[in-house]
């Protein structure tokens, strides 16, 4: 094996630079932004980095699908002294979602944020989206542990200030936005304790350092008091059933097209940190084994299921629905966690990525039916479907994908996540995410049926939205029916990401089999 | 549980009091200012317990001695705290102030819509639009909201 000083020097590419690039992009966008001050740029510039980071994410996707990683080291420190970026199946699945979902927000959002937001915000907007993007990507891309809740609290400062906008519309996005900063801070608060714990323990702050030195640590009380931080702390972020309060005011009040993103990436990006630590630092066997997990996190998942698509069932608002329903599905995520096996895991990563995008195709035309009809009450979004033909189709096929209709992104997921249910031997399990699927059903129902079958509202503007709304729209619609019939991509990427997960540290390996040359260069 | 532990972690132990105190604050407190200063106190309680990590046993500052040319005479009979975590709470500081100026900002904006910052009537005219809201819209989709 050739030593550091015998190695020749390696010239970077491009190539070896994406990981970081990743991040970069957007991040070095928002104080352009700022700095050049019109929003008619801002706008540009913002979807020229989402488009950027969309290529990057593709790029390091098709790196990793074969279950390899990539170790970039940040500024050519070698971890676990150095910060380390780590690249594998998992995190590069979640960042193709979270660049690809604002690709397509932006283009929805110029004539949705000009509609629901003054002209004099639109720069701070534009702005604070990018830095949304550059944590939510920081946060999926980094390998070390206190980067991870740096880019947390720069995607949820930058959050806050997005949902705040709705105050143009109604002054309730303010306490909305309030309440998110307080719980937000709360799980923040909670996730660096844990951070600290771990810390204490190991010494080091890089996550596969610190696998590595968990091994045999089950039994150690800081090592389960740093869990408890660490899943109660995300628990928050990720809205887990019982810490849910902050979701449905702050999906209802910001402006459409936050909306949008956060729902489609920001709890997103929250289950898959909640992943990393669960499986990849401390390890499959002490999560489940020492903790019973198992009893905990699944009743609260069904709990979801059930109650959040009860209280979606009752809704007059279809936004707000949309928010309860969000919460639901999130509770089939951790369904899939709890089952603790590679087939459930599979399903909460493909699940992660459908949901997204269904979810996205759904608020993108709550946000045409906004700009139509003023809001989406019941009473006023009454049909809408027949004058807006192309934004009711929308909602009818991201509504059969969040039952999980055959055909449907949704019944892929809820498929394999049945399949997990049957090979934990919990039958009825199954029975009870067709159950829940069946309240799905009635509550996308109710929305069709005042979208087709009532005579439109007068005072709605009876004209289909533009283009730059409908064809974003009708992008994440489309994918919801691709990805229901193709899933090589989906189901390839959250298999190989499943494996890895549950392969615990084996998974975390500290020697890359990719990259990692930075280290060496003289 | 020896009083020399009890005293040995003093540290410890007024994190854990400075935390469930901000805590209970931002819990309890009707006062939207007065959450913002219990998150405050939530928050500088997990410096504390960072800060505390990084002492050593009779370890020193972490600077290292020079000779009068400026270089490092690394003396390794010497025990050094950890640097590590101060330079971690540096950056939660900074996330901290930047949280507060951003609950502060928001809180004069909710001044300006609501005319007031106490929680209980912040929800209660909240809850009164979403009645006058279910009258509007609920009662055309048959009373229910």
């Amino acid at each position: 094996m050739a030593t550091a000083s015998e190695t020749p020097h390696i010239a970077l590419t491009l190539r070896d630079h994406l990981p970081i690039l990743q991040v970069l992009i957007p991040l070095c966008t928002a104080p352009l932004i700022v700095l050049l001050g019109d929003r008619r740029v801002a706008w540009g510039l913002a979807f020229l980095a989402a488009m950027l980071s969309l290529v990057v994410s593709f790029l390091l996707m098709m790196q990793v699908m074969d279950g390899s990683f990539i170790s970039y080291h940040l500024g050519g420190w070698a971890p676990p002294i150095g910060i380390e970026y780590r690249i594998d199946a998992a995190n590069a699945f979640v960042l193709l979602l979270i660049s690809l979902t604002a690709t397509l927000v932006l283009p929805f959002a110029l004539r949705s944020v000009a509609d629901e937001i003054p002209a004099r915000s639109h720069t701070l907007f534009y702005a604070c989206f990018t830095l949304v993007l550059t944590g939510l990507l920081g946060v999926v891309a980094t390998g070390d542990a206190f980067n991870v809740f740096v880019f947390l609290e720069i995607s949820s400062l930058a959050t806050y200030v997005l949902v705040s906008q709705g105050l143009y519309r109604d002054k309730r996005a303010l306490s909305a936005a309030y309440d998110y900063l307080i719980m937000g801070t709360i799980g923040a608060t909670f996730f660096v304790i844990g951070i600290g714990f771990l810390y204490m323990t190991t010494g080091t702050l890089n996550m596969a350092d610190m696998a590595e030195r968990l091994v045999g640590q089950g039994d150690n009380r800081t090592v389960q008091a740093a869990f408890a931080f660490i899943v109660v702390g995300m628990g928050l972020k990720v809205a887990i059933y019982p810490l849910h309060l902050w979701l449905p005011a702050a999906y209802n009040y910001a402006p459409s097209a936050v909306t949008v993103f956060l729902a489609a990436t920001s709890t997103k990006a929250a289950v898959y940190v909640l992943l990393r630590f669960m499986f990849s630092v401390f390890q499959p066997e002490f999560v489940f084994d020492t903790n019973l997990l198992l009893w905990i996190l699944a009743p609260f998942a069904l709990l979801a299921m059930f109650a959040a698509s009860l209280i979606a069932v009752f809704q007059t608002n279809f936004k707000r629905m949309l928010a309860y329903s969000s919460i639901a599905q999130i509770g089939y995520m951790l369904l899939g966690i709890s089952l603790f096996s590679v087939t459930g895991l599979s399903a909460t990563m493909v699940h992660l990525f459908n949901h997204g995008i269904t979810k996205a195709a759904l608020f993108m035309a709550v946000g045409a039916l906004v700009l139509r009809s003023g809001n989406t009450f019941y009473d006023r979004i009454e049909g809408m479907g027949r004058v807006m033909p192309l934004t009711g189709a929308a909602v009818v096929l991201g509504g059969l994908s969040l039952i999980g209709v055959p055909g449907t992104a949704g019944f892929i997921s809820k498929w394999v996540l049945v399949q997990a249910a049957f090979e934990a031997g919990l039958w009825w399990i199954a029975l009870l995410i067709v159950a829940s699927s069946l309240l799905a059903v009635i509550y996308m129902w109710r929305v069709v049926e005042i979208l087709y079958l009532h005579t439109p509202h007068p005072e709605a503007i009876h004209k289909e939205a533009p283009l730059s709304m409908v064809i974003p729209m009708w992008i994440a619609a489309g994918a919801c029916v691709w990805f229901g019939i193709d899933t090589s991509l989906t189901m390839g990427a959250a298999n190989t990401a499943a494996i890895g997960l549950m392969g615990g540290t084996d998974g975390m390996a500290l020697t890359p089999t990719v990259g990692g040359l930075l280290g060496n260069g003289h | 549980m020896t009083l020399e532990f009890f005293i040995g972690h003093i540290n410890y132990w007024l994190f854990i009091v400075l935390m469930m105190t901000g805590f209970y604050i931002v819990v309890s407190a009707g006062n939207l200012v007065k959450k913002v200063v219990g998150l405050n106190i939530f928050q500088v309680a997990v410096f504390m317990l960072y800060i505390s990590i990084g002492k050593v046993t009779g370890g020193t500052a972490p600077i290292f001695p020079t000779d009068r040319m400026g270089k490092i005479k690394a003396d390794p009979e010497i025990v050094y705290s950890n640097p590590l975590p101060h330079v971690l709470i540096l950056t939660a500081i900074v996330v901290g102030i930047a949280t507060t100026s951003l609950a502060l900002a928001l809180i004069v904006r909710i001044r300006e819509a609501y005319n007031t910052i106490e929680e209980d009537d912040i929800l209660e005219i909240d809850a009164r639009t979403a009645r006058a809201e279910n009258i509007i819209h609920g009662e055309a989709m048959g009373g229910r909201a």
